[in-house]
């Protein structure tokens, strides 16, 4: 058994419901007790969907447990099919409907329907979400993707390929879709089909007659499109294009396998993240303490774009994917630390506050941990809540993606500095408790000052009085207190600190002009 | 616990039909009453054996609730414990210590009973009994059923304060009558409440669930008990089973409903007349003038209830008797019909209602009546608006206070914002 309070995925049918939900024409019937249904709402509230998840529940009670539960089911698959009439089915089981072994799979085969019903084997005490959506996709596609097609011969037509991984309840599939097609579309390729995204039962059906595939996340689609690749012979991409750097591999390794030229893609400036990221105002980026949690796909694309794209230090990261835990490892490696694979947040949390983050690029989880810590936070990946499923195009991958990646990454630091300025200079006039922030408008009157400003921070000053003891301040000299004012205001405290304890270091019992200059050049970087 | 025989169609003999219906049924299971309920008792933490997806439930259910240092968690099985390779008592046990260690301000803790471990049939009274040995005098701990297969939504709450009950204190045989309120109410709610008995004169009024585990009621063969919530069927049956009287009355939402439901525990305690009219008028007036504005927006509208908490009857009753609201047919996941019988003797001659559920039929049936308002859970609530019904999202009426004469514009209004916001929006 294990304590949780949250966890990071759902159960494996959730992730089934997924790919589902992204489809078309398809439709699930899941065994599961009354309650289950819950999971609508992720679909419904969360992604604001305008439709039931196409999911029949069989919602047995007690009092249908024993022989009645597989009758249930039956009546649950021919009910569904009678109404909704889809080209295909998914059949399976939830994890109590696991305990009671009724066999989905057979009890659907007994009822012979003239349509495709797949079964689901997702054990649900082992696995979790994210395998559940894998599962389901590599069995619909090995399922339904067939025969062969013949492919024309390449001679005199525009290349093809498939797009997959994009599911319902995806952290920005719906915006990273759009950035890929149109990558691919300036490439002057074709795309086949789309899965399970907007897919249908036929659409699979043709996944054979494109020429290469396209993994866009490998937790997802990695092993349907390895079975495409040992089935079809097509090769797949699996650089995952998140960031400059990833997204100008991406377009080389599509346009490679393409046969077409990526020079007028990546002409130019195409996105505006390398700018940004070298104008003077980005400076102050440079070696931020960034701590990286998330799916694997995220977690490893975002180490890349923080340390090589944004300058940061990346002094932590890790993924609740443990499928996945080999290859953020490595990455890590590269980093000189040790990746934190955990799905337990109390894990996650001792990982943040030990390695001294400045900022968390997590997900929603990591999003309270850092507001606990008083941390800026950007959210990077699922799990998310309603408001990480924009209106707005808002994607991840792609040029745009990098884009959006600059704003939401810099943005909470722009706050967090500011919050930082306001708690250190509370004394300026400039800077108290009253001020709003910069970036809002004042309306009307200014806010009041304090008319009598009071001194800062009275409990940090050590009383004259004060029995001498190891770590007692050394005084400050007037002449040296003068001194300390003439520096730049916001780096005032820090020298103030690193004087007062390069005194104590070396035992002096004054702080002179000499010190706090000796202090300067000891600690300066 | 509280799957109970079909009972053959019946008229309930005022007119009201009571069809019941079975399929497939888009209802919470009883798991989700901890997210009310351990806000309401406030030494108590509340742990789930179950599943991932049990997890997952609380975690959707909870929302932002669950980094607020909720007192709720899960230990969840896993196919260790399945396969017999360790010992599922002692890794509850395991489990138990350590978040006993963790959280030694817990007083009283409940093992809650999940489909998964129902099926295994996981002893979880006993893991109780053994571990409130083993924590005694410091921490109690008792067990229920919250699992989907034996419990609807509010059903775990009456579940968890049937728990209770046997623990309850007793009163003294020569002690003076008393009367208890049953059901968690939102503490501004029952605050009022307790003002109002206090102001006709009822010296001796407790409520259950109490804010604290060493707080909890005395009961007795001089206790009265009134029902605040219409989902406590367990919980009464076991409070009559240690000689409390139950005293029938409507629940008390809107004024009609608060009103009848004071009088009845008035008329139990022998409150004069004129004593209870001078308590409850200044609530009335209030309560008049609050639901006034709503009665233009409401009257005439038609009402289709989804089946949710048990508090579709009553609330069908307040719509429709207060409001002027026409009904079209009303849900209900179960109905007890001893303690409904008040409210179904108010509904309009001719209301549909229906126990149970078949999904698909029941939403056919609601698309092709079109109703004005649609009251339904969150699985459903955007679909129906995309197909142009408003709806009003049942949760809600479960986390808001709404009982009682303050609250009652308030729940009108719950009513009315989704149509209001139907005529404001221009895209």
């Amino acid at each position: 058994m294990q304590l949780t309070l949250w966890t990071y995925e759902g159960p494996p049918h959730i992730g089934a419901m997924r790919v589902a939900t992204a489809m078309r024409g398809l439709h699930y019937v899941l065994h599961a007790p009354q309650g289950d249904t819950y999971a609508d709402l992720l679909f419904t509230m969360i992604e604001r969907r305008d439709a039931r998840p196409p999911v029949t529940y069989t919602t047995f009670q007690a009092r249908d447990l024993g022989a009645d539960t597989a009758a249930i089911f039956q009546t649950a698959v021919s009910d569904a099919y009678a109404r909704f009439r889809p080209e295909a089915m998914i059949v399976g089981a939830s994890c109590t409907a696991e305990l009671i072994q009724d066999d989905p799979g057979g009890l659907a085969r007994a009822l012979d329907l003239p349509i495709p019903v797949i079964p689901l084997e997702l054990p649900a005490y082992q696995k979790k979400e994210n395998w559940g959506a894998s599962e389901t996709f590599y069995r619909l596609v090995r399922a339904l993707a067939g025969p062969k097609a013949e492919p024309a011969p390449r001679a005199g037509r525009r290349p093809l390929c498939n797009i997959l991984g994009p599911t319902a309840l995806g952290f920005r599939h719906r915006d990273d879709l759009v950035e890929i097609e149109k990558l691919l579309g300036a490439l002057g390729i074709d795309v086949n089909v789309v899965a399970p995204w907007g897919a249908s039962p036929a659409d699979l059906g043709r996944l054979s007659a494109a020429d290469f595939n396209v993994v866009l996340y490998p937790e997802i689609a990695r092993a349907a499109a390895q079975h495409l690749q040992k089935t079809f012979g097509q090769p797949m991409v699996e650089t995952v294009p998140i960031g400059v750097g990833a997204t100008i591999r991406f377009v080389e390794e599509v346009a490679a396998l393409a046969n077409v030229d990526p020079a007028p893609v990546l002409a130019g400036a195409p996105s505006r993240l390398p700018w940004y990221s070298r104008s003077v105002d980005s400076t102050y980026l440079t070696g931020k303490r960034v701590f990286i949690f998330g799916d694997a796909t995220h977690a490893l694309a975002i180490a890349r774009v923080a340390a090589a794209e944004l300058g940061f230090k990346v002094v932590g990261l890790g993924t609740y994917t443990r499928e996945f835990a080999r290859e953020v490892r490595a990455e890590a490696a590269l980093h000189g630390i040790e990746a934190t694979i955990t799905d337990d947040y109390l894990d996650v949390e001792a990982a943040i506050q030990a390695a001294g983050a400045e900022l968390v690029l997590g997900t929603q989880m990591e999003r309270h941990i850092a507001k606990r810590l008083g941390v800026p936070c950007a959210v990077i990946s699922a799990p998310i809540h309603v408001q990480d499923f924009p209106a707005r195009h808002s994607p991840k991958m792609g040029f745009e993606g990098a884009n959006v990646l600059f704003d939401t990454l810099v943005h909470p630091l722009m706050m967090g500095l500011e919050e930082h300025l306001l708690g250190m200079f509370r004394e300026d006039a400039e800077f108290h408790d009253g001020a709003a922030p910069s970036h809002l408008p004042r309306h009307g009157t200014a806010p009041s000052v304090p008319a009598a400003v009071e001194p800062a921070a009275p409990a940090i000053e050590i009383p004259l009085t004060a029995p001498p003891s190891d770590d007692a301040p050394a005084a400050w000299e007037a002449s040296a207190e003068k001194e300390l004012k003439k520096i730049p205001f916001f780096v005032r405290g820090k020298a103030r600190a690193n004087t007062e304890r390069f005194a104590r270091e070396r035992a002096l019992s004054r702080i002179t002009v000499e010190t706090l200059y000796d202090a300067k050049a000891h600690f300066g970087r | 616990m509280n799957a109970h025989a079909p009972i053959p169609t019946a008229d309930a003999g005022c007119g009201v039909t009571i069809r019941q219906e079975r399929g497939q049924r888009a209802v919470f299971c009883g798991l989700t009453g901890i997210v009310w309920l351990h806000r309401k008792i406030q030494d108590a933490f509340f742990l789930v054996v179950g599943s991932r997806t049990c997890a997952h439930l609380i975690q959707s259910a909870a929302g932002v609730m669950i980094f607020a240092e909720p007192r709720f968690a899960t230990a969840i099985i896993d196919e260790r414990d399945l396969a017999g390779l360790a010992d599922m008592n002692e890794e509850l046990d395991r489990v138990t210590r350590r978040l006993i260690e963790r959280r030694p301000d817990i007083r009283l803790l409940f093992l809650v009973g999940s489909c998964p471990s129902e099926v295994i049939k996981l002893d979880l009274p006993r893991a109780a009994q053994r571990l409130s040995q083993s924590f005694a005098p410091d921490v109690r701990v008792l067990s229920y059923s919250g699992s989907g297969i034996e419990t609807t939504f509010t059903q775990g709450e009456d579940a968890c304060l049937a728990a209770l009950v046997p623990e309850l204190p007793r009163t003294a045989a020569e002690a003076a009558p008393s009367l208890l309120v049953v059901g968690a109410l939102a503490d501004v709610v029952e605050d009022q409440f307790a003002r109002l008995f206090a102001e006709m004169g009822l010296e001796h009024v407790a409520f259950l669930p109490a804010r604290r585990a060493g707080a909890m009621p005395a009961v007795g063969p001089n206790t009265r008990i009134l029902l605040a919530q219409p989902f406590l069927a367990d919980t009464a049956r076991a409070l009559e089973a240690r000689g409390a009287t139950r005293l029938p009355a409507p629940f008390p939402l809107g004024a009609e409903g608060t009103t009848a439901w004071l009088r009845a525990a008035a008329d139990a305690f022998d409150v004069e007349p004129g004593r209870f009219a001078d308590a409850t008028a200044p609530g009335l007036r209030r309560a008049e003038q609050a639901l006034a504005p709503y009665r233009a927006l409401l009257g005439g509208r038609r009402v289709f209830f989804f089946p949710d908490s048990q508090l579709e009857l009553p609330l069908a009753r307040f719509l429709s008797r207060e409001m002027g609201a026409t009904l079209i047919e009303v849900g209900t996941p179960y109905l007890h019909r001893g303690h409904m019988a008040p409210e179904l003797a108010l509904l309009p001659a001719g209301t549909e209602v229906v126990e149970g559920q078949s999904l698909d039929a029941q939403m056919d049936r609601c698309r092709t009546a079109r109703p004005d308002l649609t009251v339904c859970g969150l699985g459903l609530a955007n679909p129906l608006e995309a197909e142009g019904l408003a709806t009003k999202w049942s949760i809600e009426l479960l986390f808001t206070p709404i009982q009682g004469y303050d609250q009652a514009g308030d729940l009108a209004e719950l009513f009315a914002r989704p149509l209001v916001r139907r005529t404001r929006l221009e895209v």
